[in-house]
């Protein structure tokens, strides 16, 4: 019985990366001829068999306790392209998968086909985008082949900056036109750097790379200026500091469902692909030194977003800004696990807490901060406004959703029982234990900074003085239990214990990357 | 010196000499014309360089299309829009900084191995099993077709994300951008005579790609051209952006691309693999349906967003 679950894992396992990929794809394609009302059908009934497909995968990697691996065509690399998909791929795969069932049903209000037209502009829009996103997302996840992973970028980036100007407004376009250049710069920067690594290395599959960058020594110059321009149009695509123009306007400016995709997942995928280049591809001994670089930058992302955060005075502003900082953090990861001080961890053949600490940031706040965009839209929508002076008493009115907002707040802060609490101790331990105490510094300053900000928030929320406030606009109950379903998704990460995480471990030992000298 | 180095030599200058000229050009137009024969003078260093059909896209695309793109863009830009040019000092400092990067690459690239490592050899060996002659485009349709195919998808996602700019109330209208009020009779005469002809050549560029320097792309753009040449002097109307039948032609190559990949599992032993055999036909069969997508979305990606519905409904 277990052989024929073994067996099965085995011959279906590649085939669902072919699924995950394609599903919503061809969901596009179909959600884009049928049109209307259908589109939101569509996406409304692609989402769950995505999610049943992203679980199936996660649970055929447990399994296997390996990762999956399909060759496209029956064309191996170097000359064909192949999926893979380790424990840490199904991780964001799952996320991916949950965040996006989450923001379907939130949009729906949002995006209807008004009554007495068969189409409308930004229902349609959105939905297509969305599964576009999704598409993009996957492709990034599960690609193992630098080119393939450009078009994967190239199709994120042409469905992420759309949703940002689907109002129209004037100010949402020039903030998407912002956001377009930021990340074409990236795509052309990342593109030289494939051209770069073929020329050098006649291979773009990442194994394969890795092995001959392992084995001629010293290390091309044109592997260098690759890695270089890549992290550099990677780092425009993620938003770190001082890349960071285009975020604000751009996550603040986008409906709140689109603001929820943006910054809970799309920024992640770059932030993905850095992770890649770094351990999977780059010897570990220049890791060492970029990864000092890639954490001074993270460091200064998290005190400059929480400062900025501080002085903002509008909600979505303030959320976006927070993003800024919450990236800074994911960086710090680098110098965390690419160090000496860590091999003998290693040695036991144990991933370093840092690299679970990591992919828990990441992942608690892909929840957390899509929660808190659909709230502040929630607010915004019943308010007519998102001013932060304007939100005095609004617990009052809308108990629910401000308490899933201050759950989500909870996770960003560090504080326990939350995912952001656990990912948080993981670095800091981390920090401790290899004696980067500056690291630690930057952590605590940055947790004192975003309770702060979200202080600012809760505070009038939660005041019982002043007059009671009066809606614009009745909020539904199922759009509340929604945003407080994800705020709870990323607390209850921090109550699951630390050893069922293998997951994210999986297929990452042993694999060039993390062996340290 | 040879002559061929000559003619490289000076080509190289041209090239250079256009791009400082396109930088400096003080109107939008112009640049933008001189932006159009630095890309067709690109083109022809690929032609030097063998890779004729990066030559003929970068012609197509790069020059041709994008060229019109900015055209068009230039020409809506008012007159009188204050000029926001950056200080002097931002400039010269982009200009330092492109030009360290140039040299930097420049030096990195003369760098690399003399004799590259390169992928050319297998991707031709396994050319005769597909039943095809250019190895471009047995990358392209075979062993990277997975690349293709969502490049394939970002071409309708591009249109989706250009008509989200449409106003609310024009949803459903027809593109009007590339409407000319009163278009000279020359170029009513040239729509006229030239499609037969530019169809017949857009074809033969899909048809010998499987052999030759060509295939999907190549043909597309021109198809598309020709399609446009009748639309900007209004001899042929686009589509409105609701009609199911546009939509179904925009999305017929990608969807035959992903139905005989999925097929492959089980007639060719992997997805995208084509059964032994009969490659090559289902190979002509998706190149045909992409260069129709590809025509439709490239007319329609310069034909701009819809308009309010105005006039009489065809």
């Amino acid at each position: 019985m277990d052989s024929l679950a073994t067996l099965a894992s085995a011959t279906w396992g590649g085939p669902l990366l072919v699924l995950a990929l394609m599903l919503p794809v061809a969901a596009l394609m179909l959600a884009f001829v049928l049109g209307g009302r259908h589109a939101e059908r569509v996406v409304l009934a692609t989402l769950p068999i995505g999610l049943g497909v992203a679980v199936a995968i996660a649970a055929a990697i447990i399994h296997q306790g390996a990762a999956l691996h399909y060759d496209l065509g029956g064309w191996a690399p170097p000359l064909g392209v192949s999926l893979h998909a380790d424990g840490l791929s199904a991780t964001l795969l799952l996320t991916t998968a949950v965040v996006l069932c989450a923001v379907g049903l939130y949009a729906r209000a949002d995006f209807r086909v008004p009554p007495g037209v068969s189409e409308a502009r930004a229902p349609l829009a959105f939905w297509t985008l969305l599964l576009a996103v999704w598409a993009g997302l996957n492709a990034v996840f599960l690609g193992q082949d630098l080119f393939n992973l450009y078009v994967a970028l190239e199709l994120l980036t042409f469905a992420a900056v759309p949703l940002v100007c689907l109002s129209g407004s004037p100010q949402t376009i020039a903030a998407a036109l912002r956001y377009l250049l930021f990340a074409l710069m990236g795509s052309v920067l990342y593109l030289l750097g494939g051209a770069l690594f073929y020329g050098a290395y006649g291979t773009l599959d990442i194994p394969m790379l890795s092995a001959r960058l392992a084995s001629g020594d010293p290390i091309a110059p044109a592997a260098l200026a690759a890695a270089a321009l890549m992290t550099a149009g990677l780092l425009a695509k993620t938003a770190l500091f001082p890349l960071h123009l285009w975020l604000p306007p751009a996550h603040a400016g986008a409906p709140a469902a689109g603001s929820a995709v943006l910054s809970a997942l799309v920024v992640k995928a770059s932030f993905f692909l850095i992770l890649r280049l770094w351990f999977d591809v780059m010897p570990a001994s220049l890791t060492h030194l970029a990864a000092q670089v890639l954490a001074a930058l993270g460091a200064a992302a998290i005190l400059f977003g929480g400062v900025l955060a501080l002085r903002q005075a509008r909600l979505k502003m303030l959320i976006a800004y927070s993003t800024l900082a919450q990236i800074g953090y994911l960086f710090l990861v680098f110098p965390l696990v690419a160090n000496p001080a860590a091999a003998p961890i290693l040695d036991l053949g144990q991933t370093p807490g840092a690299w679970t600490g990591g992919v828990l940031q990441l992942v608690s706040h892909a929840f957390a901060k899509a929660a808190m965009f659909m709230a502040a839209g929630l607010i915004a929508g019943a308010l007519g406004h998102d001013q932060l002076r304007g939100l005095g008493g609004i617990g009052r009115v809308l108990p629910m959703t401000v308490f899933a907002f201050a759950l989500a707040g909870l996770s960003l802060m560090g504080l326990p029982p939350s995912g952001g609490f656990a990912s948080k101790w993981l670095l800091l331990s981390a920090s401790i234990e290899t004696g980067q105490w500056w690291w630690t510094l930057v952590m605590l300053a940055g947790g004192l900074l975003t309770g702060a900000y979200l202080f600012r928030v809760l505070a009038p929320a939660l005041s019982t003085r002043g007059p009671p406030l009066t809606l614009v606009k009745p909020v539904e109950r199922s759009r509340e239990l929604v945003v407080l379903g994800l705020a709870l998704c990323s607390v209850v990460l921090g109550l699951v214990p630390f050893s069922s995480f293998g997951l994210v471990q999986i297929g990452r030992l042993g694999a060039t990357g993390i062996g340290l000298p | 010196m040879s002559v061929a180095l000559a003619a490289d030599a000076g080509l190289a200058l041209l090239i250079l000499g256009l791009a400082v000229w396109t930088s400096i050009a003080r109107t939008a137009g112009g640049a933008v014309i001189g932006f159009m024969a630095y890309g067709l003078l690109v083109a022809l260093v690929w032609v030097r360089l063998a890779a004729v059909d990066v030559a003929l896209t970068e012609a197509a695309l790069g020059s041709g299309l994008t060229g019109f793109v900015l055209l068009g863009a230039a020409a809506r830009l008012p007159r009188d829009a204050p000029a926001a040019r950056p200080g002097w000092g931002l400039r010269l400092a982009a200009g330092v900084v492109s030009a360290a990067v140039a040299a930097g690459l420049a030096a990195v690239v003369l760098l690399l191995p003399v004799s590259a490592p390169t992928l050319a050899p297998a991707a031709t060996a396994n050319l005769p099993a597909l039943g095809l002659g250019n190895p471009v485009t047995g990358v392209l349709i075979a062993y990277r077709a997975i690349d293709t195919l969502l490049e394939s998808v970002v071409l309708v996602l591009a249109l989706i994300g250009l008509w989200s700019l449409a106003r609310d109330g024009d949803w459903g209208g027809r593109p009007g951008a590339l409407r000319s009020a009163d278009p000279s009779p020359a170029l009513v005469l040239l729509a006229q005579v030239l499609p037969p002809l530019g169809i017949l050549v857009g074809i033969y560029l899909f048809w010998t790609g499987a052999i030759a320097p060509g295939g999907a792309f190549q043909g597309g753009t021109v198809l598309a051209a020709m399609w446009v040449l009748t639309l900007v002097t209004g001899l042929t109307r686009p589509p409105r952006v609701g009609g199911r039948g546009v939509r179904l032609l925009l999305v017929a190559g990608p969807a035959l691309f992903l139905a005989i990949g999925v097929a492959g599992f089980w007639l060719g032993g992997a997805f995208l693999a084509y059964p032994a055999g009969y490659a090559k036909p289902l190979i002509l069969a998706i190149e045909a349906a992409l260069t129709l997508s590809i025509a439709v979305a490239l007319g329609l990606l310069l034909a701009g967003p819809p308009l309010a519905q105005s006039g009489p409904r065809a």
